[in-house]
């Protein structure tokens, strides 16, 4: 029983593997399915990067084993990106400087989309208190912060219009 | 890959995963596996088997009855931490949830999971030791009651047998019109805390406190309840003099030193903390007191 089936609907595709138990949901995406997108920096839990949702619940893909995910709905940066462009979101990073080597970026995408998701909103302060889980070497949190509240500002222009 | 090789088990029932952990060997429960899951991968933890307990129905939901707030093991921080139950019967609970770790662990990490873990700076035990908390054990010998005090051990360490789970989580409701508090000190947020404070008060006519507990978390191996403080607290008419003499008697509890602070500097976080906690808890029983520290 080191080995088990599980069946995963990632980005509205459904996968059905038979994986070792020890397969974590971060190395699942990575290699059983080839979404890269999804980085790995710590491996413990610490980081943040791996972050992915869980049925619909921002998730660390490395502290949660792909047996667990049977069942689960599973949405990555890949799913969080339209065809042929950028999301909102993504779009506000590329505009504030929100990445630079852009390792920490699909983490802190997909924290705050959970984030957003739930408070359209949010202040300042919650948006960093959002992200806390999500460590950055380089940009620094300034511009990720501002992308964050300049992309709420632009979701709700337009909701609003 | 990172963790040694494990057989993996997801029970439907309770009664299931009681028997896997009576007749497994080696076999740990995994509930949120946001701690679990770190120490198998440095492979501090090495794993025959693997019990999830994520599919057990009966591990779930809140309910209200006689006076108690029963709460499943494997309810998620963040469920609970949102739940208006939660909000309304045992708010100091949802404000200690919001210092558990980040958003994402909380998403995954259990209640049940926490107080078994048993981390000497985790917040919900400390919430636990304050309400005076009701255990229940599972195991293949059925279902039985462990009082928080007699569940917490020492470090790191609880009254669970190795073939035992916790199934639930009795909080007894407190008067509505109670105040509480909860003040923690962290490096930056969702770090383990230093050292934090949970506080609840019950205050009749007069300001006269009815009912009061003060736990501490990070301090010692072990959360602690300062009886000492409720002691100076129970009977007296509440103000920050008072506040003042009960937060002072947390000198009485002997703090851990390592490398993240010493036993001096937790000792002087305690005192603040709990002056602070008392403070929240006292306002939000409508007394209003001044902050003291």
């Amino acid at each position: 029983m080191s080995k088990q089936p599980t069946r995963v609907t990632v980005n509205g595709k459904a996968h059905a593997r038979i994986v070792e138990s020890r397969l974590t949901l971060a190395d699942f995406l990575r290699h059983e399915l080839g979404l890269t997108g999804t980085h790995l920096g710590c491996e413990h839990g610490v980081c943040g990067a791996c972050t992915v949702l869980v049925d619909g619940h921002s998730t660390r893909a490395c502290l949660m084993f792909a047996v667990q995910a049977n069942g689960c709905e599973v949405t990555t940066v890949e799913g969080l990106t339209p065809d042929g462009g950028l999301s909102v979101l993504q779009q506000a990073f590329v505009d504030n400087h929100g990445l630079q080597c852009g390792f920490c970026t699909p983490g802190m995408l997909v924290t705050l989309t959970e984030l957003l998701r739930e408070n359209p909103s949010p202040s300042e302060d919650e948006v960093r208190e959002a992200l806390t889980g999500n460590l950055c070497r380089c940009t620094g949190y300034a511009g990720i912060v501002k992308a964050a509240l300049d992309a709420a500002q632009r979701l709700r222009d337009r909701q609003g219009s | 890959m990172k963790p040694a090789p494990f057989d993996y088990h997801a029970p439907r029932q309770l009664k299931e995963a009681a028997e896997l952990l009576a007749t497994l060997p080696n076999a740990k429960i995994l509930a949120g596996g946001q701690s679990l899951v770190p120490m198998m991968n440095f492979r501090y933890v090495v794993a025959d088997h693997l019990v999830d307990l994520g599919g057990i129905a009966d591990l779930r939901g809140i309910t209200v009855v006689d006076g108690w707030l029963r709460i499943g093991a494997m309810m998620r921080q963040r469920e609970l931490e949102t739940a208006a139950e939660i909000a309304q019967y045992c708010p100091l609970l949802a404000e200690a949830l919001r210092h558990v770790g980040h958003r994402q662990t909380r998403n995954r990490g259990t209640i049940g999971g926490s107080l078994a873990h048993a981390d000497p700076a985790a917040e919900l035990p400390a919430v636990c030791a304050a309400y005076d908390a009701v255990i229940h054990v599972a195991s293949i010998r059925g279902i039985r009651q462990v009082p928080f005090k007699d569940f917490s051990t020492g470090f790191m360490a609880t009254a669970l047998a190795p073939d035992e789970m916790i199934a639930a989580i009795d909080l007894p409701v407190w008067r509505q019109g109670h105040g509480h508090g909860f003040h923690e000190f962290a490096r930056r947020h969702g770090d383990f805390a230093l050292a934090g404070a949970a506080a609840l008060l019950d205050i009749g006519a007069s300001n006269v406190v009815r009912r009061a507990a003060l736990s501490l978390c990070g301090v010692a191996a072990a959360p602690v309840r300062v009886e000492a403080a409720e002691a100076r607290l129970v009977g007296q008419p509440l103000d920050s003099s008072l506040i003042r003499s009960a937060a002072a008697a947390t000198w009485l509890v002997e703090p851990i030193s390592d490398i993240h602070a010493g036993a001096e500097y937790r000792r002087h976080l305690a005192q603040v903390l709990s002056a602070r906690a008392l403070t929240n808890a006292a306002r939000r029983a409508g007394v209003d007191v001044p902050r003291v520290i």
